[in-house]
This record gives C-alpha cells, sequence and structure tokens, in this order.
C-alpha cells in the first residue's frame, strides 16, 4: 500500500468511528433517562460528527488528488463509482452517504447497538478511555492536518472521558440492579476492546512516517486507566479472552448494516437531495 | 470605495453576534484569528479566518453568514471565510469584556485558565451570576450548546449556564 493509500485510510478510519459512534449516540436523542443525560449525549454525539466532518474534508482532499487510475478501486458502491467516473471530485458528504458497509473502517465496538444505558456508558468510555490517549499522541504527528483536528479533539474527549467514566462508576457502585447491568455491559463488549491497539498494515506505515501513532504504547496507558475507575465502580475485569477484529479491514458485525440502511437511504434514493 | 483596512474590516466584524450567545461579538470570542485585504474598490478582497468553538459546533455556518452579510452590505463583493483549526480555540481567547457581557447576560464567564487542566474528577468552583454565591452545584457537563455547562446556585436557587473552560 503507498503511503497516500495509507494515510487516506487512517484517515477515514477516524472519520468513520466518529461518524458511527456519533450516529449511536444520536439515538438516544429524546429517549434519555433524563433531560440533562439526553443533552449530554447528543452533545457528546456533535463532538463525534464535528470531529468525523473534519477528517471526511480532508479525506476527500486526499482521494481526489489521486492519480485517476488510483481511484477507480477504492470505493465499491455504485453511486460513488458514477462520480469518480464522471470525473467529478467527491466531498464529504459522499463519504459519509455513499460508501458500502465494507468500505467502513470503524472499529467493531463503535457499531454494537445501545441496548441499554449501562452498554452505552460502557461503549463510550472504553472508547473514550482510547480516544484520550491517542489523541494525546495523535497531536504530535507529521501532518499538520491530522494533528490540528487532534488537538481540537482532544479538548473535547476530556469531556467524554469524565462524563462516562462518572457514569461507569455510578452504576457500578450504585444498586444492585445497575451494578449487575454493569457488570454485564463491561463482560460482553470486553471482545471489542483489542481491535483498537492492532497495529495493521496502515497503522505500521502511518508510525513510520511519523503520522500514526503507536498503538501498542497506549494500550497499557488504557488499560491502566481502564482498570482504575473498574476497580472504584466495583466492577471486575473480564479475564483475558479472545477478541473480535475486522472491523478495520471492513469485515462489520450485522449492526452496521442497519445504520447504514437508516443512515444513507435519503441519499441512495434520491441522489443529492437537500433539505 | 478606496483601500480598506483591516482596523474597518474588524470594525464591522465587531456588530457580528454568536447566534447562540447573543451577548457576544465574535471578537469577544476571538474566534476571528486573522484577517487579510487585498486588492481596493469593488476589487477588495476580504478574507476571514475563524476557528470553531467545538468541533461541531452548528453556529459556525450561521457566524460565516453573519460575517458575509457585515462586509457585503459595506460593500466588500469578495468575502473569503478560511476555517482555521490549529491552534485549537480556548476561552483564554475571550476577551475580559466579553466575560463581562456573559455575566451581565447571565451566564457564568469561564474562571481559569484553560491551560490549567482540572483532574479527571475535580470540579470548577462556579460563583452564581445572579447573586454571586459560591455555594453553586454541577448540574451537568453539557448544556443546551457545546460550550456550556448547567449549574443550579444553592443559595438563590436559580439554575444558571456556565461557559466552561475549555
Amino acid at each position: 500500500m503507498s503511503n497516500k493509500k495509507s494515510l487516506l485510510d487512517y484517515t477515514l478510519r477516524l472519520a468513520d468511528g466518529g461518524l458511527i459512534l456519533g450516529h449511536r449516540l444520536g439515538e438516544w436523542c429524546g429517549h434519555g433517562p433524563v433531560l440533562e443525560q439526553d443533552i449530554a449525549l447528543t452533545n457528546t454525539a456533535l463532538d463525534h460528527l464535528g470531529r468525523a466532518r473534519s477528517l471526511y474534508q480532508y479525506a476527500a482532499e486526499q482521494f481526489n488528488q489521486l492519480p485517476a487510475d488510483q481511484k477507480t478501486n477504492v470505493f465499491t458502491s455504485v453511486s460513488i463509482q458514477n462520480i469518480i467516473s464522471s470525473g467529478a471530485s467527491i466531498d464529504e458528504d459522499d463519504l459519509a452517504y455513499l460508501r458500502d458497509g465494507w468500505d467502513f473502517r470503524n472499529e467493531l465496538l463503535l457499531e454494537q447497538p445501545n441496548i441499554d444505558w449501562a452498554y452505552t456508558v460502557a461503549r463510550s468510555f472504553f472508547y473514550d478511555t482510547f480516544n484520550y490517549f491517542f489523541f494525546t499522541a495523535l497531536e504530535k504527528s507529521k501532518d499538520a492536518s491530522i494533528a490540528a483536528i487532534a488537538e481540537k479533539s482532544l479538548k473535547e474527549v476530556t469531556y467524554h472521558l469524565r462524563w462516562s467514566s462518572e457514569w461507569v462508576v455510578r452504576l457500578g457502585d450504585g444498586t444492585d440492579e445497575s451494578h449487575a447491568r454493569m457488570q454485564k455491559a463491561v463482560n460482553e463488549l470486553w471482545m471489542y476492546t483489542g481491535e483498537m491497539f492492532i497495529m495493521n498494515e496502515t497503522d505500521t506505515s502511518m508510525v513510520g512516517e511519523g503520522i500514526g501513532v503507536d498503538l501498542a504504547a497506549i494500550k497499557p496507558l488504557w488499560m491502566a486507566r481502564v482498570r482504575a475507575v473498574l476497580e472504584e465502580a466495583a466492577i471486575d475485569i473480564p479475564a483475558d479472552a479472545w477478541m473480535q477484529q475486522g472491523g478495520r479491514e471492513g469485515r462489520h458485525s450485522e449492526h452496521l448494516g442497519y445504520i447504514l440502511a437508516e443512515l444513507q437511504f435519503m441519499q441512495r434514493a434520491y441522489p443529492g437531495m437537500e433539505w | 470605495m478606496g483601500a480598506v483596512s483591516k482596523e474597518q474590516i474588524y470594525e464591522w466584524l465587531s456588530s457580528v453576534t454568536d447566534p447562540e450567545v447573543p451577548a457576544l461579538t465574535i471578537l469577544d470570542l476571538g474566534i476571528v484569528r486573522k484577517v487579510e485585504v487585498s486588492g481596493a474598490g469593488s476589487e477588495t478582497v476580504a478574507t476571514v479566518y475563524i476557528t470553531p468553538t467545538y468541533s461541531g459546533c452548528p453556529a459556525m455556518d450561521v457566524i460565516s453568514l453573519g460575517i458575509r452579510m457585515a462586509l457585503v452590505s459595506r460593500g466588500i463583493r469578495k468575502v473569503v471565510i478560511e476555517p482555521q483549526l490549529s491552534p485549537a480555540w480556548t476561552t483564554d481567547w475571550m476577551t475580559e469584556e466579553g466575560k463581562a457581557k456573559l455575566k451581565a447576560y447571565g451566564i457564568a464567564p469561564p474562571n481559569r485558565k484553560a491551560f490549567q487542566p482540572l483532574g479527571l474528577f475535580e470540579e470548577d468552583c462556579v460563583a452564581c451570576p445572579r447573586c454571586g454565591s459560591d455555594e453553586t452545584e454541577l448540574v451537568s457537563q453539557f448544556g443546551p450548546t457545546s460550550c456550556k455547562a448547567l449549574y443550579k446556585c444553592l443559595s438563590c436557587k436559580e439554575p444558571f449556564e456556565h461557559f466552561k473552560c475549555h
């Protein structure tokens, strides 16, 4: 894979993570247990979407600069192929609305359904902790655009991590019912946490370029923070187990298709429509 | 129209307010990072660099429109608005005048420097903008807009918003 392709792949992965979790959190809009928490989740969703937009804009810019012969085999969907073969450039919306599921690079964790408050909190907690250390390191990226987006995001991620950590403690150290639900969510989502630290070809290339983050280096930081919060919450840390993976290579769980069906329907059915 | 100075552009921009906190102008908020002027007369081009407060801030589109309107109505036909992400906006860029306006508007202004971050479970001590009491309680870190948190005053019992240190 060329370095240009690696950077595009890396940028899209980060963007897709923001879009998909932002969508999941957005599903709570109007359904939060109390008004303040409804607002907290939609605020957070907006941060994830805002970051995704900046990254998709940057990814589109990178894609549009690729030589014509390298553009044809990047994305599979007919809708996006039509734009590319007409010679037009693509934009952030095309990347969000017109790519097929296997062209999405987000981690499996982020597409897992909300189920209940504890699952929603646990999913965010694992990812917010990752993001906190990831963006701290990514701020030093040699790629100016990536570094700027990381710097902006780190401030927001810090709020997210506070919010989700507090909820893990509140539920874990709460009633019998909230404790049991929190423990179950942590147990069930644990197998999706390993994927965040896998170094694939794209990661290795990006670390080599000084653009990306060495995930092996942030894993112990993540583990220590997660352990500290779970201990305070009186939640048992799941034993080492087999970890799910594949999202970054486009092999997703069945849930992503349903998200995309809802997210992309209007643009697929009525191409180019505007409100 | 002859040559337009940067100072003139800044003066015109001082009429553009934040749609979600109308007490503040975009200059009070510190989101205008740079202004460039080139050409003269009908060929004048004004480029305004703005930075978002939060990544997904929906006010940015309205603010961009406000900037365009403010300059076009003064006869500048070519207005370019460039988003600038780095360095990331912080509440330290808000002017003292802006903080005073916020307080008068009923929103507790940021009360510490953003480069002195809190620990993970630490909380800000925020004075009530109405009665001045320090006996206040955080209700939620997330308010009606990304930049504000919800508080309540334990003395006068009024709820209020706090513009977060960021």
